[in-house]
């Protein structure tokens, strides 16, 4: 089977994230970027399955400007096959990225599709839905285990209170949750052979889409900081302000 | 001289990620067990850390000594026990081979060291022989098809664990300078080889040194590196030149570290109703290990790209080691310093690391040896 793995090119998680002065946005310029880490996740298991033997091409597809590459690259050096960068310097939106994947899918014909959940940076938590309504597939979000079988793929999905087992017909989009597994470090040699695999360039008007915003970001703001806390005499009055003052009781 | 941007960048990502997420955490645990975890080794070797600096085609990184440095300077962040153990392969211990071997000798011992199936380690020093090294005393007297050797050699980083020795060894007893002096490569499980009990150290535990005594340990002629006798000198001289720039960059990851450190605690700790970082004499020991790292990593960045370009810098590599070991010393006693009490308890790191850069301004050339090589070439230059 084919596998088509999207990767996003986000803030890294151990940069502490700052907000423009001007409220448009969050400050990327001069700040370290690196794969969503759901996405690695995403990577780590089609890998997975390419060593088994389930998989015989893993296929890693960003969206992006063109420092996207490297992230590219980073999954091909965990084990990815080959790349296709859809370049642009446009702001997109996960419906645009749908359609996008959408037309990569039309080209590719993959039997899989796995993805992160979510981005660390917008936490949207749409495109992997948003492709799978687009395609028609069935979707299997926030897997914890996933289990392919002879032409279909059982997900075992982190749901409130507890896991639930679905049983998609393939193709099908899965979307990766944390504890599906831990990704492995590229070893280095990988790292430096990487460079020599297939890295295709594509634009959004190749794939026929158009990439302008639909929403309009109207405001970012720092979480407010925290508030000093108070000491209570007795369990008494814990209780009394917990039910009548924070009102969550 | 980097090859490729966007390759070296998803290098440094990974083995500072690495670093970071592996090797910080079990700092602690390495220096109370005096050991690495054997997990932590598999997945150095597994990574491809043993293999840096040998040539791609076997099976190394191959990396230029701009990329290895960039390399170090990471690898500088957490303890030096964690660099030691593939310090070796990477360094002293390969770079004889890589320098002057025989393409079988290339063939036969690189792929292994590559990846850390093979550990090698760098025989100079004697108990009379350290900084003098053309003086060795261990001899290797020809026998026919063979080499007899007899000697003590001290303080063997990764002796323990070696599975090949670059061994100075003096073949012309006549000869009482370094022209007496040739290079072997002797396998550690030769019959007439004993190593001594690792040795106590003031700091870098889980870093293992250790006598290693030669009795009548015959070797077949084919184990003299490059197939020429007295030659042994020059070798050793070269593989030093060539750690110098790396372990500078080491010293100076530390540096950052322990500057990372340092401005947590002045960050966090009050004294007098004000952070310390708010106190104007911790602001200048901050300033001035701020701006001593710096220029240490300047220079070294500076000195590998001449190294790349082809340019002799013999000068510059005994400068860097001299400037950023003794740096890392200045640093290191100034983060303890700021850590006040707090630094000279195991609990914070800066006590450790305090005691483990000592080592950085005696081992591969100590500081006096340093200015005595650039004050030489500097006389030899102006008298060229």
């Amino acid at each position: 089977m084919k596998i088509l793995v999207p990767v996003k090119r986000v803030v890294d998680y151990n940069v502490k994230v700052r907000v423009k002065a001007d409220g448009s946005g969050v400050e990327t310029a001069n700040v370290k970027m690196s794969m969503n880490p759901f996405d690695e996740i995403a990577v780590e298991e089609a890998v997975r399955l390419k060593e088994k033997g389930v998989a015989e091409e893993v296929v890693v597809v960003s969206m992006g400007v063109s420092q996207c590459q490297e992230t590219i690259r980073t999954a091909l050096a965990m084990g990815g096959d080959r790349g296709i960068l859809v370049e642009t310097d446009d702001e997109l939106e996960p419906l645009a990225v749908a359609k996008m994947l959408k037309g990569l899918a039309e080209k590719e014909s993959p039997d899989m599709v796995i993805l992160g959940k979510q981005a660390i940076d917008d936490d949207a938590n749409q495109t992997g839905q948003m492709f799978a309504a687009l395609m028609g597939w069935g979707q299997g979000t926030f897997a914890s285990e996933v289990d392919i079988q002879d032409g279909s793929i059982q997900v075992t999905r982190e749901i409130d209170g507890g896991a639930e087992t679905v049983k998609l017909k393939l193709p099908a989009v899965v979307t990766t949750d944390l504890r599906l597994n831990e990704p492995r470090y590229a070893k280095l040699p990988n790292i430096m052979k990487a460079k020599k695999k297939q890295l295709d360039t594509l634009s959004p008007a190749d794939l026929g889409v158009d990439t302008t915003p639909r929403l309009k970001t109207v405001k970012v703001a720092e979480p407010p900081k925290r508030q000093g806390g108070i000491k209570v005499a007795d369990v008494a009055e814990l209780v009394d302000k917990l039910k009548n003052e924070a009102k969550v009781i | 001289m980097i090859r490729d941007q966007e390759t070296l960048n998803t290098l440094l990502d990974t083995i500072s990620r690495f670093v970071r997420e592996r090797l910080v955490p079990r700092e602690q645990e390495v220096a109370e067990n005096d050991r690495i975890p054997q997990d932590i080794v598999d997945e150095m070797k597994d990574l491809g850390l043993f293999g840096l600096s040998i040539p791609e085609e076997y099976g190394g990184l191959g990396l230029t000594m701009e990329e290895e440095v960039l390399v170090a300077l990471e690898l500088g962040q957490t303890s030096p026990a964690f660099r030691s153990i593939m310090g070796t392969n990477n360094g002293i211990g390969s770079q004889g081979i890589i320098m002057d071997g025989t393409e079988e000798q290339k063939a036969h011992y690189l792929p292994r060291m590559a990846t850390g199936e093979l550990i090698g380690s760098f025989a100079l020093t004697e108990p009379d022989v350290g900084s003098d090294a053309g003086s060795v005393k261990t001899t290797a007297i020809r026998d026919g098809d063979e080499y007899v050797i007899n000697g003590t050699k001290r303080y063997i980083t990764n002796a323990p664990y070696a599975g090949v020795f670059t061994l100075m060894a003096r073949t012309d007893p006549s000869q009482k300078g370094a022209s007496g002096v040739s290079a072997f490569l002797v396998d550690a499980d030769t019959p007439g080889i004993t190593l001594g009990k690792p040795d106590k150290k003031m700091g870098q535990a889980g870093s293992h040194t250790c006598d290693v005594i030669f009795e009548d340990a015959r070797v077949p002629a084919s184990a003299l590196i490059g197939g020429q006798e007295g030659q042994g000198f020059k070798t050793a001289m070269k593989v030093l030149d060539r750690g110098r720039l790396h372990i500078s960059a080491v010293c100076t990851g530390v540096a950052e570290r322990l500057i990372d450190e340092a401005l947590r605690f002045a960050t966090e700790r009050k004294q007098f109703g004000k952070h310390l970082a708010e106190h104007q004499l911790i602001q200048a020991m901050l300033a001035d290990s701020k701006a001593e790292a710096f220029a240490g990593r300047s220079m070294v960045l500076e000195a590998a790209r001449k190294k790349d370009a082809g340019e002799r810098v013999s000068t510059e590599a005994s400068c860097c080691k001299l400037f950023c070991a003794e740096m890392v010393g200045r640093v290191a006693d100034r983060a303890v310093q700021i850590h006040g009490g707090a630094g000279y308890i195991s609990e914070y790191p800066v006590e450790r690391f305090y005691r483990d850069v000592r080592l950085f301004r005696l081992y591969e050339g100590t500081s006096q040896i340093q200015q005595i090589v650039i004050a030489r070439n500097m006389a030899k230059e102006l008298m060229e």
